[in-house]
C-alpha cells in the first residue's frame, strides 16, 4: 500500500467539507436549477405585473415608485432567506441524525469548525447562484432600475447568511424535524409578510415596527431597495449591512456552540 | 507489559467518560501494541464504545490519561486522527453516491489528493471485492458489502491503528468469516487493529489480546487462551433438563466438576473432563433431556466473572 501523504494545513480543511456538499447536489441539481428560475418568474408575473398594476392603478405605485421596481428588490431578499432556510435544516439535522456525514468527517483531521465553514460555505454558494438566477430574470423584466443593484447581490447573500447561520444552530438542537415546522410557520413566514417586502414598514402598527427592524430581513430588504432605486443613501445601506455581519458573527458563535454541544459528546 | 514505548501505540490509565450523573467508562488502563489485535469485549452497554469514541478522538475523556503515538487528543486530535482508521458501529456511508465517490470523499478529509484518492481506491475496493461495484450507489447493496466498504474506506489513509466498533453486528455468518478474513490480512500487513465485539467467537478468532469490560470497568485482561485457563476449566457440561427450573438441579449436581451455572434453558458443569462429569450425572440417577461436552470458551469467562452472558 502506498505511503500516506501529510494532511493538509489546517486553514484548509474546510474545502473537502464544501465539496462533499458539492458531490451530494449533483443528485438533485436540475430540479433545483429549474426551481431557481422558475420562482422568480412566478413572483414578478403574480405580483410585479397581476397586484402591481393594481397598486400603480389607484395610488400610483409606492411613494411614486412603480410597484414591480418597489417589490423585486424586497423579494429578492426575502428569497435568499428561504433558500438559507431550505438548506440549513434537513441536511443539518440529517448529517447528525440520519446519514451522519457529520460524524464521518470528524473521525478525519477534521474538526468542528471545518465542517461548519465548509458547510455554511456550500450554503453561500446556493445562495449566491439562487441571487444571481433572480437577478437575471427580473432583468429580463426590466424591474432593475439602477446598475446599483449589482451592489445588491452581496448584499442579499449577507441576508441569506444572517438566516442560515442561526438556523444551523437551531437545527443542530433538533431532535425531531416538528421544529422545523414552527420555525416555518410562526418566524419565516411572518417575515417574510410583514418585513417591508410587500408594503413599507411605515404601513404596520407603531407597536410592530420595532419587530421588523431587528429582524435581518428588513435590513436585507431596505438595503437592496435602495440600491435598485438607484439612489443609494450610503450611509443607510452601510448601516443595514454592517447590522447583518453583527447578526452573522452573533450566529456563528451561536451555532459552534450548537455544534460542539451537539456532535463533540 | 514488554516492549519499548515506541512499540505501545494507546496507553490508557484511569481513563473515564461521564455522562452527567453516569458513568459510562470508570477508570480503565490499558495499553495496545504496535501490530496486535487488541479487543474490548463485554455486552452492550458495557462501556466499550464509550471507550472506542474516546481512542478515537471525538470523544474528550472526563478523566484520566490518554495517549496515541505519544499524543494526547485534547491537543493533537486531528494529527492522530490523520493516522487512524475508524469503522463505526453505524456505517456513515452516503447511500445515495457511489461506492468509489463514498471513498473518493473521504479520502479528501485526509488532504489527500484526487489523483491519490483515484489510485488508492481502485486498491481499496479490489482489498474489499467491491471492484465490481464500483460504479454503484451504496443503497442496494447488502450490510457486508456496506461493511466492507466502510473498512475500505477507512483505510483511505493507511492508517497504523484500524479502529472498529462491533465490525460484524447484524452480518450473518458468511459475511463474518470474508470480513474476518479480511481483517487477517489487515494485521499481516502490520496494522494494529482495535476492536469492539460481544462475540466471543469474533474475540477469539480475531484479537490477541483482550480486555473484558462490564459496568465500565476492566474484570480480565490477557489472550484468549489464558483468560480461558485463568477463568475456566478446560471443558464444559451442558446440560438440558425437561423443566423449566434448572436452579433445582444445581444442589443434586453437588460434587460433580468444580462448579455449575446456572442458566435460564441450561446448566453449565465446569469440569477439565466433561466425560467422566456426564457419567458421574447418570450415576446420581439424574436424566437430562441433553448432555454436551463442549470446551470452555471466552463466554464462560464472561459468565464467571460477572454472573452474566454475554449476548442476552
Amino acid at each position: 500500500m502506498s505511503v500516506p501523504t501529510p494532511t493538509a494545513a489546517r486553514p484548509q480543511r474546510w474545502r473537502p467539507v464544501f465539496g462533499y456538499w458539492l458531490t451530494a447536489y449533483k443528485r438533485t441539481w436540475r430540479g433545483s436549477i429549474f426551481g431557481r428560475f422558475l420562482s422568480p418568474l412566478l413572483f414578478l408575473l403574480s405580483m410585479g405585473l397581476g397586484l402591481g398594476s393594481l397598486v400603480n392603478r389607484s395610488a400610483g405605485g409606492v411613494g411614486g415608485v412603480p410597484y414591480l421596481e418597489f417589490v423585486v428588490p424586497g423579494i429578492l431578499a426575502a428569497q435568499a432567506m428561504w433558500v438559507a432556510m431550505g438548506e440549513s435544516t434537513y441536511q443539518v439535522l440529517g448529517a447528525i441524525r440520519w446519514q451522519m456525514q457529520y460524524h464521518a468527517m470528524l473521525a478525519t483531521p477534521i474538526g468542528v469548525d471545518d465542517l461548519l465553514l465548509g458547510h455554511l460555505t456550500y450554503v453561500a454558494a446556493q445562495v449566491t447562484s439562487a441571487t444571481v438566477i433572480f437577478m437575471a430574470v427580473a432583468a429580463c423584466f426590466g424591474a432593475w432600475a439602477s446598475w446599483w443593484v449589482l451592489l445588491a447581490l452581496p448584499v442579499t447573500l449577507l441576508t441569506g447568511m444572517a438566516f442560515a447561520v442561526p438556523i444551523f444552530a437551531f437545527s443542530a438542537r433538533q431532535e425531531g424535524d416538528s421544529g422545523f415546522n414552527i420555525l416555518f410557520r410562526f418566524i419565516i413566514t411572518p417575515l417574510f409578510l410583514f418585513s417591508g417586502t410587500f408594503f413599507p414598514v411605515s404601513q404596520l402598527p407603531v407597536w410592530l415596527r420595532p419587530v421588523a427592524w431587528v429582524t435581518p430581513l428588513w435590513h436585507g430588504v431596505e438595503a437592496n431597495r435602495s440600491l435598485a432605486l438607484g439612489s443609494p443613501d450610503a450611509l443607510a445601506v452601510l448601516g443595514h449591512t454592517a447590522y447583518l455581519l453583527v447578526f452573522i458573527a452573533a450566529g456563528a458563535w451561536v451555532a459552534r456552540r450548537a455544534f460542539r454541544g451537539r456532535l463533540v459528546t | 507489559m514488554t516492549g519499548t514505548d515506541d512499540d505501545i501505540l494507546i496507553r490508557a490509565s484511569g481513563l473515564t467518560k461521564a455522562f452527567g450523573d453516569f458513568t459510562a467508562v470508570d477508570g480503565i488502563d490499558f495499553g495496545v501494541r504496535r501490530g496486535e489485535a487488541f479487543g474490548f469485549l463485554g455486552p452492550n452497554g458495557a462501556g466499550k464504545s464509550s471507550t472506542m469514541r474516546m481512542v478515537g478522538c471525538v470523544s474528550p475523556a472526563t478523566g484520566g490519561e490518554l495517549r496515541l503515538f505519544g499524543q494526547d487528543p485534547a491537543t493533537h486530535g486531528p494529527d492522530i486522527r490523520a493516522r487512524l482508521g475508524v469503522v463505526p458501529q453505524r456505517d456513515t456511508l452516503d447511500e445515495e453516491l457511489t461506492v468509489e465517490e463514498n471513498i473518493w470523499i473521504y479520502g479528501r478529509y485526509f488532504g489527500l489528493s484526487r489523483r491519490e484518492v483515484r489510485s488508492r481506491a481502485t486498491e481499496l475496493l479490489e482489498f474489499a471485492q467491491l471492484s465490481d461495484r464500483a460504479g454503484s450507489k451504496v443503497e442496494p447493496l447488502s450490510g457486508g458489502m456496506k461493511r466492507r466498504l466502510t473498512i475500505a474506506r477507512s483505510l483511505i489513509n493507511s492508517p497504523e491503528i484500524l479502529l472498529l466498533d462491533e465490525p460484524t453486528t447484524g452480518l450473518d455468518p458468511q459475511a463474518r468469516h470474508v470480513l474476518w478474513d479480511r481483517l487477517f490480512r489487515l494485521k499481516r500487513s502490520g496494522v494494529t487493529l482495535v476492536l469492539t465485539t460481544h462475540y466471543m467467537d469474533e474475540a477469539e478468532q480475531l484479537c490477541d489480546r483482550l480486555v473484558v469490560m462490564d459496568h465500565g470497568r476492566i474484570v480480565a485482561e490477557g489472550s484468549p487462551r489464558s483468560l480461558i485457563e485463568q477463568y475456566s476449566t478446560r471443558e464444559v457440561l451442558e446440560l438440558r433438563f425437561a423443566e423449566d427450573d434448572h436452579g433445582a438441579y444445581a444442589d443434586k449436581l453437588f460434587g460433580v466438576g468444580e462448579r455449575t451455572e446456572v442458566l435460564p434453558d441450561r446448566l453449565l458443569v465446569y469440569t477439565d473432563d466433561g466425560d467422566e462429569a456426564a457419567a458421574a450425572v447418570h450415576r446420581l440417577g439424574l436424566h437430562p433431556l441433553s448432555s454436551l461436552v463442549r470446551r470452555s470458551t471466552l463466554e464462560d469467562v464472561f459468565l464467571h466473572l460477572t454472573g452474566r452472558t454475554l449476548v442476552d
